[in-house]
């Protein structure tokens, strides 16, 4: 594969980009082979915007995610690229100094707030120790600060939770502990792991509030990880489009959902039944399965899947890799299609199935 | 006689009769036992009072919140649970009050797909088994033997029949739906419940096995209990839609009018809660946010069961309208022709998905919606 890595962006110079994301690699050694979970990929985020990263399963969204939280140092990950967060660089940073990060800098919500909320300690106890790892303050003043968060995310009687364990909280109440933890060191960069994919609708909606309220009140940057489209359309800025380790698509919210160029991102769109509107014959699914990890499809990731390959000269799609190339401001695209030829297909062939 | 000329679509039952027929299902769950003197708590009032028909060849959406019944109405249709009370008819039988043994013939009208395709096959067994118990338990011979039916029906649900022999842990999430809807589809049911058949897949998976269900139904004139929490699939898929919530039905109605013109309170916020992928839409779309969480299904609230969240309850009504929810439970009943909505003050509201109050009728796709850019 020829490995093609996008020159870093002259964005990360630019004073107001609080993340930058350079060429991150994270390449895990398994007895089958090397797995490349993420693959080159670069992004910039600023205070106040939030990022959604979508794709499938497998498409290394939340490799991502660890690997900025430093979760795979000690492991027998190979991580390579830079992360710039406000100057420092996390990648070559030690698990002592990526503690100090963890929950005062960066916190992360989980997808599954069952597990990640001990059983035997109470939610209290819980929200509390993290905010005393990061701050020397007495119990007294942590419990006080703590019942306070808990108030703020949407707890109702929080004194009298604040004792409650885990179980005896509703999924979305949970959710909301959770949330509470990893704001109660006001964090300059929150990373959301699929916050609301166990949840219902209904609740959903609360917790999405809640994080864009957070957002407002805090400044804080943050990274919206779904598969969901249509949480990305209510919640993010900026979106980045992910598939076989890869950002495929990036671009504003707005361009991504009107003038979207690649054919994934046109796959996905076209493959999810839409509830405003009056039903299609039949759903387009985007063909076969995600690519193996291990081996990476010769050229672009996505050609065994894509329908439009033979609209590229000299079989292009199946030998050379193509770059994420800009196509509006902000808006970048890696595909081989002509940027003209695609936004022809996109208006004749794509929008009137949509 | 073999199952595959039991298969034959068309039903020999009087034409329009429904297929099944539900009415005033209750599911209640003894309580725990409290204290040393054994006494129980409250029951569980897990569904409480349900009633649909499904016809041949139709889709039955049944949603809402999670703890709402929905799951436990599908068992119980299926039988794999006995109702505390109320009827199941299928095909004119009364199955409420069946032995497993009465049971059991019928079972291969009836058949059930699973949410989680990771723990509804065995893993020590092949696809093969798994595809084929159906022929085994019921004692039935296809004609060529079971490895031909079964092969057969791998390859109708696209599978590669030559996997025969492989282990479900070899299958990615997608296929091994299909090879539970392989076993589902086995002995020619009439009726398939579903439980969040498509809950667990990626959406371009999701996609793929939505169709597959889809060319199923108009095969072999199958009828969906289609339970799910994802509106915008129900939207899809069925035909009429049941709205749950708290072991009740608040409202059903068929598709379009039930999200074009919803009356009920709870799916005005359900309808509003699902977000859009569409960032325009979205921006102009009100939400209803509801407060608070699911009241215990042991100890529901008084009156209707919906005011303790109800927005409309919180922040329209009068005292004396107040009232009348807090006391008078509603019941289920036909505020306009085809929809039954439980709610003492129920209105329509055609806003709630594009944002936009515009849409009077229930036809023609709406392409002309500005769009910010193109």
């Amino acid at each position: 594969m020829t490995i093609t890595s996008p020159v870093p962006s002259a964005a990360s110079t630019d004073p107001g980009v609080f993340l930058s994301v350079e060429d991150l690699r994270v390449h895990f050694p398994t007895d089958d082979g090397l797995v490349k979970s993420v693959d080159g990929l670069t992004f910039d985020l600023r205070r106040g915007e939030i990022l959604g990263i979508v794709g499938e399963s497998g498409s290394g969204k939340s490799v991502t995610a660890q690997a900025i939280l430093g979760l795979h140092k000690g492991s027998k990950a190979k991580i390579s690229g830079h992360i710039w967060l406000d100057g420092q660089d996390l990648v070559p940073a030690s698990e002592d100094d990526m503690r100090a990060v963890r929950g005062s800098e960066i916190a992360m919500i989980f997808q599954d707030p069952l597990s990640s909320l001990h059983p035997f300690y109470t939610i209290g106890n819980q929200i509390s120790e993290a905010y005393r790892v990061h701050n020397k303050v007495s119990g007294r003043d942590a419990r006080k600060r703590t019942i306070e968060m808990l108030e703020k995310v949407g707890i109702p009687n929080a004194a009298a939770r604040y004792s409650d364990y885990p179980h005896q909280f509703s999924g979305g109440m949970r959710q909301r502990a959770m949330i509470a933890m990893a704001l109660i060191c006001e964090p300059k960069l929150l990373i959301a792991d699929e916050p609301t994919t166990a949840l219902d609708v209904t609740v959903q909606a609360q917790i999405l509030e809640l994080i864009k309220e957070l957002r407002n009140e805090l400044n804080s940057a943050v990274i919206l990880i779904t598969h969901d489209l249509g949480v990305v359309a209510e919640t993010c800025d900026h979106v980045v489009v992910m598939y076989g380790g890869q950002a495929v698509e990036k671009g504003p919210v707005a361009d991504l959902f009107d003038v979207p160029e690649m054919p994934y991102t046109w796959g996905l769109l076209s493959s999810m039944p839409r509830m405003d509107r009056v039903r299609q014959t039949r759903l387009t699914p985007i063909p076969g399965s995600p690519p193996s990890l291990i081996q990476v499809p010769k050229g672009c990731v996505f050609n065994p899947r894509c329908r439009f390959s033979d609209r590229v000269e000299g079989n292009r799609c199946f030998t050379v890799h193509p770059d994420l190339l800009p196509t509006a401001p902000g808006h970048e695209v890696r595909c081989h299609i002509d940027p003209e030829e695609r936004r022809q297909i996109l208006l004749t062939e794509i929008r009137p199935n949509l | 006689m073999t199952t595959e000329t039991a298969a034959v679509p068309a039903s020999p039952a009087a034409p329009g009769a429904p297929l099944l027929e539900v009415t005033d299902v209750r599911k209640h769950f003894p309580g725990r036992s409290v204290g040393l003197l054994g006494r129980r708590s409250n029951p569980v009032k897990a569904v409480d009072g349900v009633s649909f028909t499904v016809h041949q060849g139709e889709t039955i959406g049944l949603v809402g919140e999670s703890g709402c019944g929905k799951s436990t109405t599908g068992r119980v249709v299926s039988k794999l649970i006995e109702p505390t009370s109320g009827s199941i008819r299928y095909e004119g039988r009364e199955l409420a009050g069946l032995r497993p043994g009465q049971m059991r013939p019928l079972r291969r009208e009836i058949q059930m797909i699973f949410q989680d395709p990771y723990s509804s096959l065995n893993p020590r067994h092949t696809i093969g088994t798994i595809v084929g118990s159906p022929f085994h338990i019921q004692r039935t011979k296809p004609e060529g033997g079971v490895k031909k039916a079964v092969q057969g029906l791998m390859e109708r649900v696209g599978l590669n029949p030559e996997h025969y022999n492989r282990y479900p842990h070899e299958f990615s999430g997608g296929q091994r739906q299909r090879i539970g809807i392989a076993r589902a589809l086995a002995l020619r049911p009439k009726l398939i419940v579903c439980d969040e058949p498509v809950s667990a897949l990626d959406v371009s998976v999701q996609a793929q096995v939505v169709n597959l269900l889809e060319d199923l139904q108009s095969e072999f004139g199958l009828a969906y209990l289609f339970i799910a929490h994802d509106l915008s699939v129900v939207r899809h898929i069925s035909d009429r839609v049941v709205v749950m919530y708290l072991g009740k039905v608040m409202e059903t109605t068929d598709r379009d009018t039930l999200y074009e013109s919803p009356m009920h309170p709870y799916t005005h916020a359900l309808l509003s809660a699902v977000p859009i992928p569409d960032p325009t839409v979205e921006s102009r779309r009100e939400r209803i946010l509801l407060t608070g969480d699911l009241p215990s299904p042991s100890n529901p609230p008084s009156g209707c069961v919906f005011h303790t969240r109800c927005p409309k309850y919180r922040t329209q009504l009068s005292e004396t309208e107040r009232e009348r929810c807090r006391s008078e439970e509603p019941v289920l009943e036909e505020k306009r022709p085809g929809q039954s909505v439980y709610c003492h003050f129920a209105e329509a509201r055609t806003d709630l998905i594009d944002g936009e109050a515009d849409l009077p009728t229930t036809s023609g796709l709406r392409e002309t919606r500005p769009r910010s850019a193109a």
